[in-house]
């Protein structure tokens, strides 16, 4: 049976309450809305991408506490990664959270309190709403070298 | 002696003995089923029709000479006529079995609206209807370039009468309101609004997939000229609904689907269309469904409504006092007339994750914006927790809903 505690750890709960990089950035080098039509969540993600590098990253918006401290949990993970990285990234936690729960999760780091998640497919998209936000964002920053002046 | 010494109460222990999931467990817990505005559990008569359907009488309706299609065709239309009698519609024809209230709403939007609606001309709708009694008008609105109007609603969640009544005009061509709110609960004053669309010559149509369950239709009474509903709110299966209309409407009113069964001659030069409300009911239809929506029907008319609506209301009025007193809760939804649903909010956690610790205790409920996103934005709020109600529910299931929101609170404190 799926357990309540796997979910709502402690530090899933501390960054809910207190989300880091929860702010904006003033002049991003990409601003990306996301949303959850189903349950509502609502976020805009702030990126500050320099020489193919995140140096800042940062979102504001409404969410649940599962969606909230993936968010704050993925500003984190991304500062000083390439975007190549970022994207790398992405596939990992996504294989992390929709893996089968019987098989050891993937170590990810800080970002392994999420594999809770796995026991609650309904949940998946909460956690993983920010990453896809993410993902559309660096789509604009990727094609061309990103503009440095 | 009084009367109330002979009529019996309401017993709830009967009714739920009657619908064989309310047994189930869920996450090793009694499933407490409180998610019913989503869709409705069944009596064993509703599953039970279905399998005899299928054992006794599967055959296709209204084409075939052979026993069994006369069979399937009885039990159709017998649903057609049980329909029109549970909505005192009089004539089974005014009656066009559909797939549920979305489809009904979109056969009088694209059919009756389409081919009627001009530039300039209204449609009329309140701020609490559902995403399905809202879209199918934007369609037919960008179609025909008529527009739209919205009657905002007070902070009890009702819907504004003064400002409805600012709102209608002689261009309003369509009223179309829910009888009752599936995001809060609000019974809206069909009856005069109806009656004040007629007076400036507007039609009204009446989104009752929420009401059919809880209240008394009688759609003559309320003059309406288009009610819709759903028979899987009603204990009925999915995948079945009802669009009555007023007969001289649903003549007038062009095919909404072409195909089989809907046509009484074809050729490639003219096709003839079949009679209402058969030009509406292309392609065979679900017809084990229908046939269960009948057993549905009949489950509802074997219960004394007016004692299931007083036991329905003394529970929703139990759970609103008790959600209410604790620390933290704001209901969403205070209308004065309310039937069958509970919408709050809790401080410090969000819906979804209460949905969550909830379902880990056998709970049901929904969370989200119930397909109703204009209703959370008029609150400033992404979502609720939204605990609906149905005849089987009781107050041992507010206990545990309660003792539910407390384990949110341990895990949010």
């Amino acid at each position: 049976m799926s357990e309540l505690s796997d979910l709502y750890q402690e530090v899933i709960l501390d960054h809910n309450r207190r989300p880091h990089n929860f702010r904006v950035i003033d002049a991003p080098t990409a601003k990306q809305e996301g949303y959850n039509p189903l349950c509502g969540d609502r976020l805009t993600l702030y990126l500050s991408v320099d020489h193919d590098t995140i140096r800042d990253v940062s979102f504001q918006g409404s969410g649940c506490a599962i969606s909230k401290a993936s968010a704050s949990l993925m500003t984190d993970a991304l500062k000083g990664k390439t975007v190549a990285e970022a994207r790398e990234l992405f596939d990992r936690f996504h294989a992390m959270i929709t893996s089968n729960p019987e098989t050891p999760a993937a170590d990810l780091g800080k970002l392994s309190v999420l594999a809770g998640v796995r026991e609650f497919p309904t949940r998946v998209k909460c956690a993983s709403l920010a990453w896809h936000t993410m993902k559309a964002a660096v789509a604009h920053e990727s094609d061309a070298p990103v503009s440095t002046e | 002696m009084t009367i109330s010494a002979v009529v019996p109460r309401f017993e709830v222990a009967r009714i739920r003995a009657d619908f064989p999931i309310l047994s189930e467990v869920v996450h090793g817990k009694p499933l407490v089923y409180l998610d019913s505005a989503n869709t409705s559990q069944k009596p064993l008569a509703v599953i039970k029709a279905t399998d005899d359907y299928y054992r006794h009488a599967n055959g296709n309706i209204h084409r075939a000479t052979h026993l069994l299609s006369e069979r399937a065709t009885a039990l159709y239309e017998g649903a057609r006529a049980k329909a029109a009698a549970f909505i005192n519609a009089g004539d089974p024809h005014t009656i066009v079995l559909t797939k549920g209230t979305t489809d009904g709403i979109n056969l009088v939007a694209q059919s009756f609206a389409r081919s009627t609606l001009r530039a300039g001309d209204e449609i009329v709708l309140s701020w609490l209807e559902h995403h399905s009694n809202i879209v199918p008008w934007q369609l037919v609105a960008e179609q025909t370039g008529a527009s739209i109007k919205v009657v905002p609603i007070n902070d009890l969640g009702e819907v504004d009468q003064d400002a409805f009544d600012r709102m209608l005009s002689s261009r309003t061509k369509i009223v179309a309101v829910g009888h009752v709110s599936n995001a809060l609960g609000t019974i809206n004053p069909v009856k005069s609004m109806i009656a004040k669309a007629h007076a400036v010559g507007a039609v009204a149509l009446i989104d009752g997939a929420q009401a059919a369950p809880h209240l008394v239709i009688d759609v003559q009474d309320l003059d309406c000229d288009f009610y819709v509903l759903s028979s899987h709110k009603m204990f009925g299966p999915t995948g079945v609904g009802v669009l009555y209309g007023r007969a001289r409407l649903l003549a007038a009113m062009p095919p909404y689907q072409g195909g089989g069964d809907m046509i009484e001659s074809v050729t490639f030069e003219k096709t003839k269309y079949n009679q209402v409300p058969y030009k509406f009911e292309a392609g065979t239809p679900n017809i084990a469904g229908v046939a269960a929506f009948g057993a549905a029907i009949d489950y509802l008319s074997s219960i004394d409504r007016a004692a299931a609506l007083a036991h329905e209301d003394e529970v929703l009025a139990y759970a609103t006092a008790q959600v209410s007193a604790m620390r933290g809760v704001r209901i969403i939804g205070e209308a004065r007339a309310k039937t069958g649903v509970l919408s709050f909010v809790l401080d410090g956690a969000h819906p979804h994750d209460a949905g969550t610790i909830l379902d880990q205790q056998g709970i049901a409920v929904r969370t989200g914006q119930h397909c109703a996103q204009p209703v959370m934005d008029r609150f400033s709020i992404p979502a609720t927790i939204r605990a609906s109600l149905a005849i089987y529910n009781s107050r041992e299931d507010i206990d545990a809903l309660v003792r539910g929101l407390q384990r949110v609170r341990e895990v949010f404190s």
